[in-house]
Formats: C-alpha cells, sequence, structure tokens
C-alpha cells in the first residue's frame, strides 16, 4: 500500500514503530498533490517547506525520544478561511489576495499543538459562502469521483484533498452544511461538533452564530482524531463552551445495540431535487443499523422546512456586517478612489464576487430600517421552533440520521445560474446548523452512477460521542471502498511507495 | 415582493459597493426571489416564542482586565496596509462626518 | 435670552474607562503614544479576531448606574451599529441598543444661586471609541484635506455613553450637569474624565419652543421644538458659550420666520459660533442587531450588591455632610470639594483640628498651593500636621504670616509644623515690638500724623510696616494695641 492511502491512524502506528519517518510521510503526500492538484484544483497555497521542516523536527524529536502531540506527522490540509501566522489566507476572495495574518487560528495552533504537518491552505467558496466551490475566486476544484464534477461546498478543497490521498485529514468550517456536503459528495467523513465546541477564533467569519470549525478523514477514526484536537474552550471566543471535551475516541467501538435511532421523517420525504438514489442508500444503512441492534424510531423536525429560510435571512444579515471590514483601508485589495468612501465602494465591488455581493446585498436589506423584525428577528424565532424540534426528537431517540444532502455530486457549472437551486443543497443540513447541534456526513453508499451518498447524523448539544459511536459502527459494518473510481475519477495513487 | 433598481442601489450605497447597472438590474429579481423564499419565515413563529441568537445559551463570559498582552508593533500593524505613512494607514480624503 | 422663549437640552456625555486593557482585547488602554502602539490584531478587526467583553468595564458601569440612582438591567447585549468610516476597524461599532445595561435614573444639580434641581438619565451603555484620524492637506481640517492618515491607538477604548433627559433649561444647567457628573465619575474612580484630552466628551442637543406663561409649567405632554446636535466642547465653560449661542442663533432663526433644521453642529471655540457639520436629510439606518459574537450580559443581584458596596460617598452627599457637620457654606464645600481636599479637612477634624478653621485654610492658601504647583497636598501634607497647625495658631504660638511661612516649609519637605514653629514663632513681647514700632513710626511720619489727626484708615500702612520689619512674627493685637496708644499718647 501505498503511504498516502493509509489513515492517520495507521500513519500514527507506522511512525511510532519507526517503519516510516515523518518526512518520508509528508513528502510521499506532497508528491501526490504535486501530480494531481491540477485535476484536482484543492489547493490555494502550499508550505511545502514548512511542512517538511516541521516533519523533521518531528522525527527529530521522536529519534529523542521526546513526547510528541497526537497528530505527531500527520499531514492535514486547513481550509484557508482559517488564520495562519506568516501564510496568506484569502479565505477564496481576492479581496485578501495577499493577506499575511500576523497570527494563528486556535484551531490551527491546536493542530500546530498536536504536532500535526500543515500542508498548506485548501481552496473553498468565497468566504465560505456557496456549495460547489464554484465561488472561489482562484480556481475550480474538481471532485476525485468525477473531475467534471463539484466538490461541493464550501470546503470543497479540504473533501477534496482527503478523498484525492493528498491529506488524511483536513479542516474544514462549516456554516449550514459546508463540512457535511462537501463530504457526502466526496466519499470522506465529515465532522461539525456542537456549536461552540471548537474555538472561532481565527477563522474568517461569515455568520458568527452559525460558524464551526470540524474536519474531514476518510475514516470516523481519523476525522474523530482531528476534532479531538481542535475542540476545547478557548477564552479568545465569547461563544466557546466552557466545558471540557470528553475523549472521542472512548465509544467509537462500542457498537449500537439498544441505541435508539431517529430517522428524520422530513428528511426522507423525497420530492422534487432529490435523488432517489439517496433515499435508497440512506433506508439501507438504517436497516444495517437495525440489523446491528439499534432500535429505529422514526421522528419528526414539523419546522425544518423553515430551517433554509431563516437560515437564508441569519446568515447574510450576520456577514453583511462580518465582511464591512474589507473596505482597502488596513489590509487586502484596494481600488483607488477620489475620496475615501469612493475607494471603499470601488474596492468591494472590485474584490468581491457575485454570490458574496447577492449575500451582503441580501443581509442589509434584512438589516434595514423597517424589515429588522420581519426577517432577523423573526428568523431567530424559527430558529427556536427547530431547537424545540429537535429537543422532542431526542426525547424519542439518541441520535438522528437522514440524508446530508439531495443529490450525490453534480456537474461544475450546473447551478450556477440559480442561486436559490444552489441553496437547496443544504437544506438538511442547515436546521442542525441553526440548532448548535453536533452533525456529520458518512459514507453509506453509491447512487447508480457509482458517485457516494453520504449519510447525516445529528446528535443532541454535546452529544458528539453517541454520533461518533453510531458513525462507527455502521462504517465497520458497511466497509467500504472508498478510493474514487469510475471514467472520469482521479487516478488511485501508485502503490510503489513503502 | 418585487424590488425596484432603486431599491437595489439604496442597499448597495448601505452595503459600501459600487454596483454597475448590469449588475443592478441582475440583483433585483434575484434578491427579490431569495426574499420571497426567505418570507416563509414571517408566518411560522407566533408571538410568544422568543427569538434565538445562539443554540447553547451562554452569559456573563468576562475577560479579566488584569491580564494586558502586548500589542502588535507599528510595523505589524500596517504590514498588510495597502498605503501607510509614518506608521498609519492612508485613505484619500475623507468626506462627511462619522456619525 | 428673550423670555418669550424656553430651551430645551438634553446631553450625551462619553466616559472613556481608567481599565488597564480596551473594551474587547487585552491590549492596554492608554491614552496618546505613536501611532499604531496601542493595537492588537482585535483592535485592527483583522478578519478572524472575536470580541471578548472587559469585566471590570461592566462593573464601572454598574458602577456609574447605581451613581445614578439607574436600574441595572437583569438583561442586556450588544448590538452592531452598521456604518462605513476609517476610523472604525470593523465598519461597526459595538455598542448597546435596546437593552443598555442602564435604565432610567437621575442626577441631581446646585445651581449657583443654591436652588437644586433634579435632571433625569435616560440610560448609560458601554460601547468600544473609534481611532483617529489626521487631515492632511493646507486647511489641517476635514474639508479640504488631500489625504488622511489612521491611527487606531484609541479604537477599541471602553466608552460609557450617559444620555440625560431634555430636562436642562439653560446653559447654566447644562454646565452644573456636566460639572456634577464628571465629579460623580471622579469620585468612583472609572476615569480621568478629562474634557480638555477628550477621555470625557459632551455632545449637546438643543432646541427651543415658547416659554410657558409666567407661572405656568408646560404640559408633559408638550412637544419639543427641532433640535440640533452641537459637538466638540471641549470644556465646561465651552459647553455653556456654545449652548447660549446655539440658543440665540435658533431663536433668531425663529424669530426672522425660518425653521430650525435637524442637523449636527460643530462649536467653533475661537470664533464663538456653531455651524453646519451634517444634515440628517434621510434617517440614518445603522441596521442594529445584536452581535453574534457575544452574548448576554447578566449581572446577578448578588454582584450588583457587591458592587454598590465599593461605592464612595458621592459629591453631593459628601458637600452636604460638610455643611451639615462642619457648618461650611455651601460655596467652601464645593471648593474643598473641587480642590479634593475633602479627605484632608477629615482627617484634620478627625485629630483634633477645628474644622471652620481647617476648610478656611484649605479652601486659601492649600488650593492656591495646589493651584500653584499642580501637586495633590495629601501628599506632602496630612491631618495631623495640618491640626497641629492650626493649634500653633490658635494658642498664639504663630502669628497667621508666620503660619503661612511655617505650612510653606511643611510643603516643601523640611518638617513638621512643631519642629518648624520655632523660627516663625509670634513675638508678643511688648517692649520688642515697641522698638520696632518706634522705627515705623520714624519712617512713615506721614501716615503716622495722618492717624493722629483722626485718619484711622492710615493707620493699616504703619501696621503693615511693623509686621513686614518682623517678617509677619509681630503678634498683631500687640501691634495695634501699642500703636494705639503711642500715636493717642504722643
Amino acid at each position: 500500500m501505498s503511504l498516502v492511502t493509509k489513515s492517520a491512524a495507521e500513519l500514527t502506528k507506522a511512525m511510532a514503530a519507526k517503519d516510516v519517518s515523518a518526512v518520508e510521510v509528508v513528502q510521499a503526500h506532497l508528491d501526490r498533490i504535486d501530480a494531481t492538484d491540477d485535476q484536482t484544483g484543492a489547493w490555494l497555497t502550499l508550505t511545502a517547506d514548512q511542512a517538511l521542516a516541521d516533519a523533521r523536527s518531528v522525527d527529530d524529536r521522536r529519534s529523542n525520544n521526546e513526547k510528541l502531540g497526537p497528530l505527531a506527522g500527520i499531514p492535514v490540509a486547513i481550509k484557508d478561511v482559517m488564520c495562519t501566522k506568516g501564510t496568506t489566507t484569502t479565505a477564496g476572495s481576492k479581496i485578501l489576495e495577499h493577506f499575511i495574518p500576523p497570527y494563528d487560528a486556535t484551531v490551527v495552533a491546536n493542530i500546530r499543538a498536536a504536532d500535526g504537518i500543515i500542508l498548506g491552505k485548501t481552496n473553498m467558496d468565497e468566504f465560505a459562502m456557496g456549495s460547489s466551490t464554484e465561488n472561489s475566486a482562484y480556481k475550480v476544484c474538481r471532485n476525485p469521483w468525477d473531475t467534471d464534477r463539484v466538490p461541493g461546498g464550501s470546503s470543497g478543497g479540504s473533501a477534496a484533498a482527503v478523498a484525492g490521498f493528498h491529506a488524511p485529514l483536513s479542516l474544514g468550517t462549516d456554516t449550514g452544511g459546508s463540512i457535511r456536503q462537501p463530504a457526502s459528495v466526496t466519499g470522506t467523513v465529515g465532522i461539525k461538533p456542537t456549536y461552540g465546541r471548537a474555538s472561532r477564533y481565527g477563522l474568517i467569519a461569515f455568520a458568527s452564530s452559525l460558524d464551526q470549525a470540524g474536519t474531514f478523514g476518510r475514516t470516523v477514526a481519523d476525522a474523530a482524531a482531528g476534532l479531538q484536537v481542535i475542540c476545547g474552550h478557548d477564552p479568545k471566543d465569547s461563544t466557546s463552551i466552557p466545558k471540557d471535551v470528553p475523549d472521542f475516541s472512548e465509544g467509537l467501538h462500542n457498537g449500537v445495540e439498544g441505541l435508539r435511532v431517529g430517522v428524520v421523517k422530513q428528511f426522507m420525504e423525497g420530492g422534487e431535487g432529490v435523488e432517489p438514489g439517496v433515499i435508497a442508500a440512506v433506508n439501507a444503512s438504517v436497516e444495517r443499523l437495525d440489523a446491528l441492534g439499534a432500535k429505529i424510531v422514526e421522528v419528526e423536525l414539523p419546522h425544518a422546512e423553515y430551517g433554509l429560510p431563516a437560515y437564508y435571512l441569519i446568515a447574510p444579515s450576520e456577514a453583511s456586517a462580518n465582511l464591512s471590514r474589507y473596505d482597502g483601508v488596513r489590509y487586502g485589495l484596494r481600488v483607488d478612489g477620489d475620496t475615501t468612501h469612493e475607494m471603499m465602494a470601488a474596492t468591494r465591488a472590485a474584490g468581491f464576487g457575485a454570490e458574496v455581493k447577492r449575500r451582503i446585498m441580501i443581509g442589509t436589506y434584512a438589516l434595514s430600517a423597517g424589515y429588522f423584525d420581519a426577517y432577523y428577528g423573526q428568523a431567530q424565532k424559527v430558529r427556536t421552533l427547530i431547537i424545540r424540534d429537535f429537543d422532542a426528537a431526542f426525547a424519542q431517540a439518541d441520535v438522528l440520521v437522514g440524508p446530508t444532502c439531495p443529490t450525490t455530486a453534480f456537474g461544475l457549472g450546473d447551478k450556477t445560474a440559480d442561486p436559490l437551486a444552489m441553496y437547496l443543497n443544504d437544506i438538511y443540513a442547515v436546521p442542525a446548523s441553526l440548532a448548535g447541534m453536533p452533525a456529520m456526513s458518512l459514507p453509506v453508499g453509491f447512487d447508480d452512477a457509482g458517485l457516494p451518498v453520504g449519510l447525516q447524523l445529528i446528535g443532541p448539544l454535546l452529544g458528539e460521542g453517541v454520533m461518533l459511536q453510531t458513525a462507527a459502527a455502521l462504517e465497520a459494518e458497511l466497509d467500504l471502498d472508498l478510493t474514487p473510481q469510475g471514467p472520469n475519477a482521479l487516478a488511485a495513487p501508485s502503490k510503489d511507495t513503502a | 415582493m418585487a424590488l425596484s433598481n432603486d431599491d437595489v442601489r439604496h442597499v448597495a450605497r448601505l452595503a459600501q459597493l459600487d454596483l454597475t447597472d448590469e449588475e443592478v438590474e441582475g440583483l433585483a429579481p434575484q434578491l427579490a426571489g431569495i426574499l420571497a423564499y426567505a418570507e416563509k419565515v414571517s408566518t411560522v413563529a407566533a408571538d410568544d416564542v422568543p427569538p434565538t441568537s445562539h443554540a447553547y445559551p451562554l452569559a456573563n463570559i468576562f475577560r479579566d482586565d488584569d491580564n494586558v498582552i502586548e500589542p502588535l508593533s507599528p510595523e505589524q500593524v500596517v504590514a498588510n496596509a495597502p498605503e501607510e505613512q509614518d506608521n498609519q494607514f492612508r485613505v484619500p480624503r475623507i468626506i462627511g462626518d462619522p456619525t | 435670552m428673550s423670555s418669550d422663549w424656553e430651551a430645551v437640552i438634553g446631553l450625551e456625555v462619553h466616559v472613556e474607562l481608567a481599565t488597564k486593557t480596551k473594551m474587547f482585547s487585552a491590549c492596554p488602554n492608554s491614552f496618546g503614544g505613536d501611532p499604531n502602539t496601542r493595537v492588537t490584531e482585535v483592535d485592527l478587526g483583522l478578519p478572524g479576531t472575536l470580541p471578548v467583553v472587559n469585566g471590570r468595564a461592566v462593573e464601572y458601569a454598574i458602577k456609574l448606574g447605581l451613581a445614578l440612582d439607574c436600574e441595572i438591567a437583569p438583561s442586556s447585549e450588544f448590538h452592531r451599529k452598521n456604518y462605513f468610516y476609517p476610523d472604525m476597524p470593523k465598519n461597526y461599532q459595538i455598542s448597546q441598543y435596546d437593552v443598555p445595561i442602564c435604565g432610567p435614573g437621575h442626577l441631581d444639580i446646585t445651581l449657583l444661586d443654591g436652588t437644586d434641581k433634579r435632571v433625569g438619565i435616560t440610560r448609560v451603555h458601554m460601547e468600544e471609541d473609534t481611532g483617529k484620524s489626521t487631515h492632511v492637506g493646507e486647511s489641517g481640517r476635514i474639508h479640504g484635506a488631500e489625504y488622511s492618515l489612521v491611527d487606531y491607538n484609541r479604537a477599541g477604548v471602553p466608552l460609557l455613553e450617559c444620555v440625560s433627559e431634555p430636562d436642562i433649561r439653560s446653559a447654566e444647567e447644562a454646565q452644573a450637569y456636566l460639572t456634577e457628573l464628571r465629579a460623580i465619575v471622579l469620585a468612583l474612580g472609572i476615569s480621568d474624565a478629562k474634557l480638555e484630552e477628550g477621555s470625557m466628551r459632551c455632545d449637546a442637543n438643543v432646541s427651543i419652543r415658547p416659554a410657558p406663561r409666567a407661572g405656568n409649567a408646560h404640559d408633559p405632554g408638550e412637544p419639543y421644538g427641532t433640535r440640533a446636535e452641537i459637538k466638540n466642547m471641549n470644556s465646561v465653560r465651552s459647553l455653556g458659550r456654545a449652548i447660549n449661542f446655539e440658543i440665540t442663533r435658533q431663536i433668531d432663526v425663529c424669530e426672522s420666520g425660518g425653521d430650525v433644521i435637524q442637523e449636527t453642529r460643530h462649536w467653533n471655540e475661537d470664533a464663538g459660533t456653531t455651524s453646519t457639520l451634517r444634515r440628517k436629510e434621510t434617517l440614518d439606518d445603522y441596521r442594529y442587531f445584536p452581535d453574534p459574537d457575544l452574548v448576554e450580559v447578566a449581572p446577578t443581584p448578588a454582584w450588583i450588591e457587591e458592587i454598590r458596596a465599593t461605592l464612595p460617598e458621592l459629591p453631593t452627599a459628601t458637600r452636604h455632610r460638610l455643611v451639615s457637620d462642619y457648618a461650611l457654606s455651601h460655596a467652601d464645600a464645593v471648593t474643598l470639594y473641587d480642590s479634593g481636599l475633602v479627605a484632608l479637612l477629615d482627617a484634620t477634624v478627625s485629630e483634633g483640628g477645628d474644622a471652620a478653621d481647617a476648610a478656611r485654610w484649605l479652601a486659601n492658601e492649600i488650593s492656591a498651593w495646589q493651584n500653584e504647583t499642580g501637586e495633590p497636598a495629601v501628599e506632602r501634607l496630612s491631618g495631623a500636621h495640618l491640626a497641629q497647625l492650626l493649634s500653633l495658631v490658635a494658642d498664639g504660638t504663630l502669628a497667621t504670616g508666620g503660619a503661612r511661612k511655617v505650612l510653606a516649609d511643611v510643603m516643601a519637605g523640611k518638617g513638621t509644623p512643631a519642629e518648624l514653629a520655632q523660627s516663625h514663632a509670634q513675638v508678643s513681647d511688648e517692649d520688642q515690638i515697641a522698638a520696632v514700632i518706634d522705627q515705623v513710626i520714624a519712617e512713615q511720619a506721614d501716615a503716622a500724623q495722618k492717624v493722629r489727626d483722626g485718619n484711622t484708615k492710615a493707620m493699616g500702612a504703619l501696621v503693615g510696616g511693623v509686621m513686614r520689619a518682623t517678617q509677619g512674627k509681630a503678634n498683631p493685637g500687640v501691634v495695634n494695641k501699642l500703636l494705639a496708644e503711642k500715636l493717642t499718647t504722643e
């Protein structure tokens, strides 16, 4: 087996046994990126020299028998929405083309402290607004399963990097599905923890009350191990939950015997725009859970249908203010103007892409005089209703399941003309975002075209453990081969190394 | 709901976005469509439903004033500046009073 | 003011809090410094940075609220106030909007004629300050500048905004309000409250309406006139001048058939006039919404009581105490209070000093010394030493002149009054004084003759001469007595 196809857990074991060095591991992944990223477009910035230096440091410390962090030597891809000290951080936008932060996001600092090796920054929809990574101001990002299809978004680069064997682990952010949806369409595991579990400090803000960092891996254990490292209370983030984080690996082998698994009725109804193959794969995995001894119950989220409309008021409203700081004064792009305000308006016109402008406009309108109560205010009330729905559902079930998104990966350009059609990708993802619940996507099968289908699992607040336990049991039971395959798939890694 | 081009221009002014006429004309129906979709929320919640700003309720998260950190050096402060002069940010002339 | 009109004034006062760190970042909070030397990534609004509320700033806000008898909101929140301006790193200001931390309260003021008045406080809320821009060009002002330079040292400095009800009716009341609010802020120790440096800033909303007929008050529902907001008053005196100018201007506008326009006006100290800064043509649209980066501020009753217990004696209470306990006049009480000498007075009295004597010395010599040196007297003089000085005067050891010199020496750090008294002791020995008197009468024969001719006013010159000749040590009673004897018996 090639080094790049190994899981982080396997690599950790091999490095601990000194069968392979961190430098070799990192070099193998850099080589894979070098060989294939012209097809995936997963990366915006590579920091190869720094990564190799960091790997050497891990190897040196290992040979000195120094204590190493839990991700020692593991290559990690970082979504370009996370600030990295000294490394360009653009959020996929022209307005931040040459921005170099003087500080690390807390989640990035956590990865470094765990001795993870940061390979670089991944492609994304501009300011994390999008479901296909087609809103990147820099380059097209492609799905390793079919390079004519999108990798989902907004964390498309981080998903493609893991699916394409560029790294066993990556970080993304999820505001209304931006980890789960790309995980679903790239056949990877993507986890969004409870809102407040992982610090938002240093995450370039999209919608502050929803943004949450999380991880991608090719296995539940890898994604959970990464999650363990990035979670924890951060006094620099007022919305960070001041509670200890339990050991996420603890229940991974406990099975689902006796667990109550709630199937969300509203997510299974299908309808226009929902691919039957997705519902079929989800149903099949529910049967497997049943066979494993889980108690399957049907639960309802009656207000789920109001989630997406509420989301499209809350997120753009918050974004409209969060993105005001990009004005050409302190950092980033500047387009000259005769007065400061003309300069600002010209800079923002040139620096933001169409989708970002659209959302700034929606948000500005929704917050403008006379509309606040009808829009933002009402949306925040819907949020209450959705939380109440979840509370009722979690009275009946320990974990909820349903599809992550209505379809498998769609073609590049298929939905760019119709913003609303694009937004509908997140219809199942958004309720958990609004309610702050931990949620994840697990690959559970394939549609007729051979494209991966994701199952969404949702835990109660701070209930990552039960969600991961369920996912791990199903993953083991399904034992899928998640190497991208098909006529337009990225070539599998060669098997000549290690 | 309908949005006129002037409505769009007004919002663009608030958002400090210099939109082209073409963009304005494209955005008017798009924003109207999205807002019409979003308006579904206006009917569902009764008056007695309280709003939720964060799913995990927290209060009184305060920083200890005695913990003081080193500021950035002025060179770091202006390191990303499009235009700087004497460690300050240089901007074109400012028209109008802030508030 | 023409008696046909009544002014209606409300004040908005911003107070920069003297915390160690800024409102939402752990950046040092201190005045001045080279440009951009007090800036962290949070204050600069760099992408990804987040605010965290300074707990001490909240405590100070509650302190001021309690001092103004405000209701402390059981739950309040921060909003974002959105507008684009280069001084503001995020292009929104974190402020409080519909649920401020302190709700309605009041402030009592005393006018120069001794009448008391209660001014309503609408609210006190917390917010962050903005940076500062310097306008570069020939004029040095914003208009006609070629470009501007922005410094964010002040960005994020914690501010309290205290808004009064429109209860103020004259420049004098406005000045008394600002003076009293400043005294409270200083007593609480929450700000250095320097109007000239901008750590306390006052804007005035001024309007006029027809005066009520003599003896009648306005109905509570009586409408106000259109108001102008006046900015840029850097002292209590400018506030009074600006308001008086503005009232006169508005009366002129109305009496010549015009309408007052709702606008912001700039006070120009040199010209003594206000001028239009910005017209409010359309309603400002700040798109306020709750800041999702911050959580609710919900002070517990226990915390509020803990803060209440730390409140010092407030200025009004102190002055009332000086009047009632020490029998000082209101004016003396004000002088002592404003000079920061009340603690020294209290200490002197507790050391057995006479309150009235102590107050006189404090209000005159000691206050003058402070004004001259710019130093607080308490650092040089203890209550025990002032009491000692007073008793040396009372028992005749020191004459007034000698006591002044002893005080000067004490302030110069040369010793205690008891140690220094010897060299400045009063001379009451009649023979010694008589000798000096003879000499003075010889020198000032003209004056002596006038006294002999019955012009008692001329006596002063002779007494002054004797005192000068004895370096102020001669007992004035003895001098007067001996002079009178000599000039009538001769």
